[in-house]
């Protein structure tokens, strides 16, 4: 008994005593030899430079600098959302990034910052608006009920305390660890208006078992504090005064509705049809409000398209697919341009369509929520 | 048998290199480390480069390992621990060496790419460290083991790159490019080790 007890003791204090030993001899090995010194960050060909301790990547490094790119998968090289411009001394294109990244792409120097790990000075390029881009401490105002699968969220900015964005852009929501699963960023776009600077509003779709949107919907608690960064993206208003089409199904509400709010509030008189997908009325959200701003302005039509209503409802608008909706109210739309969000699969199929109606294909705006 | 106990001791370090690189080849004729070996042995030059950094790792660890073996765990009676220990030790050994070429030598760095980790799981190198202990090897025996049997892994993943350069694969059955024809000529060149296998005792 005593032996046996021994030998287990033994056993657990060598395997304990060596794990500690070569964690502590490999940590010390990696300050002495990947240490890269002090390395030069140039941006924008020299608008800018910045020092930092070489050895880490582009990304985390530009972070601690407070310029934030675009991340949705925290550097694990799957999301392909930080793309930079690497003019000079990005070192070889990494396996990882080659699938991301199309023939012209490598052929500009972009890369994904992420996986550039910085070993000497490096010089890229950053668009301007990204310089915009800020961490937020948010407290939660509400949570909102929206339909059975859709919580609005309003967040109160806490500091900073305002944010400059245009209507269609994104923010990214970190999310706490529960449960053993990770903390992650994801993206969400602000459906509420730009003029409105200390608030913010989104609209979030339960994704079953996805790690954010059950965060969302089951822990995050009213008048919590989260971090939020943004704005992100290029999905917004043109300046043109042409027609307009816009088109979304669930979440992808958001960014149009604060697209349309801003034009009603900024008295931007553009024709614009609005196509919602849906599947039954229960999925609909922000119904009167749309249907006032509809009766209040000339300039705007929404049509909300719901594709499994049963027959024997009340329900007296469109029953179809979005798609379905906008063959039946046009059948030329050359000189339209078109905002389209949502689903990768419904987004590429009201791609397909507006081509069809001769919408040009660089008028055609879209986020897809993938 | 006569012969082998009579030579002096650099022949006998000489035999147990030859032997455990040729005769005893631990990828063609014991069959470790394939998963590296499929995943890198598409051209001669990473081929080589990983080849290299395999022999290394196997020698310097069966050499560690031995002295953790003999001066650590049998004293303390711990010698049923000597798989995890091997693992841990090889891991550790591993990074520091990542480490070490990530800084020195980036372009094989890059060209080993996401293979490298690959080093740390890589069988062949446990299984030198394992099988050295089945023999009365002293600590200069357990590094020319090491040593040939790295170097074994070396020449045969060498050998498979060479000739996967050749191959067109665009002649190939679809399902037969990649893995699948490494597996069928690996499979015939380890009939000629075969043949080799017991010409040398050790
Ligand atoms: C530019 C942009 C804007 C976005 N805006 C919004 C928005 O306003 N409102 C909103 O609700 N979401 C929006 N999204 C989607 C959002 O960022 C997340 O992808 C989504 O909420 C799922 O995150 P998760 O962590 O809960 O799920 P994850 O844990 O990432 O995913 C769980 C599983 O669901 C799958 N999955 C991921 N996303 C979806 C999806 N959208 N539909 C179906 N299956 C999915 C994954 O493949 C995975 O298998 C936007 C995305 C982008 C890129
Ligand atoms: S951060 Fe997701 S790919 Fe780089």
């Amino acid at each position: 008994m005593g032996t046996i007890l021994t030998g287990i003791i033994t056993a657990t204090v060598f395997l304990i005593l060596m794990g500690l030993v070569l964690a502590i001899l490999l940590v010390l090995a990696e300050k002495k030899i990947l240490n890269y010194g002090t390395c030069k960050i140039s941006i924008n060909d020299g608008n800018k430079e910045l020092e930092v301790q070489g050895g880490a990547s582009l990304l985390s490094l530009l972070a601690e600098k407070n310029i934030y790119i675009p991340s949705a998968c925290g550097g694990r090289g799957s999301c392909a959302y930080c793309k930079l411009v690497v003019s000079e001394g990005g070192g070889q294109l990494s396996p990882v990034e080659e699938p991301y990244l199309t023939a012209d792409e490598i052929k500009a120097g972009v890369r994904l910052s992420c996986q550039v790990k910085v070993r000497n000075d490096i010089s890229i390029q950053i668009p301007e608006a990204l310089f915009k881009i800020k961490k937020y401490r948010a407290r939660v105002e509400h949570k909102k009920v929206l339909t059975h699968d859709i919580l609005e969220l309003r967040f109160k900015l806490l500091d900073p305390q305002t944010i400059d964005f245009k209507a269609g852009q994104y923010v990214q929501l970190t999310s706490e660890t529960y449960k053993g699963r990770e903390s992650v960023m994801r993206a969400y776009s602000i459906s509420s208006v730009p003029s409105e600077k200390n608030y913010i509003e989104l609209n979030v779709r339960l994704v079953p078992d996805g790690i954010c949107t059950t965060w969302v919907f089951d822990h995050m608690k009213e008048g919590q504090e989260v971090t939020l960064s943004g704005p992100y993206g290029d999905f917004m208003l043109s300046d043109t005064s042409a027609p307009m089409i816009c088109m979304a199904g669930g979440s992808g509400m958001a960014p149009i509705h604060s697209i349309v709010n801003h034009m009603a509030e900024m008295n931007i008189q553009r024709l614009c049809y609005y196509f919602f997908g849906a599947q039954q009325q229960r999925d609909l959200f922000y119904l009167e409000e749309l249907r006032k701003l509809e009766r209040d302005h000339e300039w705007f039509t929404f049509i909300p398209a719901l594709s499994a209503e049963p027959e024997s409802s009340g329900w007296t608008g469109f029953r179809g697919l979005v798609t379905e909706a906008l063959a039946e109210h046009f059948d030329d739309l050359t000189g339209y341009e078109a905002y389209l969000c949502g689903s990768p699969g419904m987004v590429g199929a009201c791609e397909k369509e507006l081509k069809k109606f001769n919408v040009e294909e660089d008028k055609i705006y879209y986020d897809e929520f993938a | 048998m006569e012969a082998y106990q009579e030579t002096n001791f650099f022949a006998t370090l000489f035999i147990i290199f030859i032997s455990a690189g040729l005769t005893n080849n631990i990828l063609l004729a014991r069959f470790l480390g394939m998963c590296s070996c499929l995943g890198v042995s598409k051209k001669v030059d990473t081929s080589v480069g990983l080849g290299a950094a395999v022999t290394f790792v196997t020698a310097t660890t069966a050499a560690l390992n031995y002295l953790v073996y003999y001066y650590i765990l049998v004293p303390l009676g711990l010698e049923f621990l000597k798989l995890i220990t091997f693992i841990v030790v090889i891991a550790a050994f591993t990074q520091f060496i990542e480490m070490v070429i990530e800084r020195y030598s980036i372009k094989l760095y890059n060209s080993l790419g996401i293979f490298l980790p690959l080093i740390t799981v890589n069988c062949a190198i446990l299984g030198i460290s394992l099988f050295m202990l089945n023999k009365p090897y002293g600590f200069w025996e357990s590094f020319a083991y090491g040593l040939g049997g790295g170097f074994g892994w070396f020449l045969a993943i060498a050998l498979i790159g060479g000739i996967r350069e050749k191959i067109n694969e665009k002649f190939l059955p679809e399902g037969l490019a990649g893995p699948g024809i490494t597996l069928i000529i690996i499979g015939i060149m380890s009939l000629a080790f075969v043949g080799f296998s017991g010409m040398i005792k050790i």
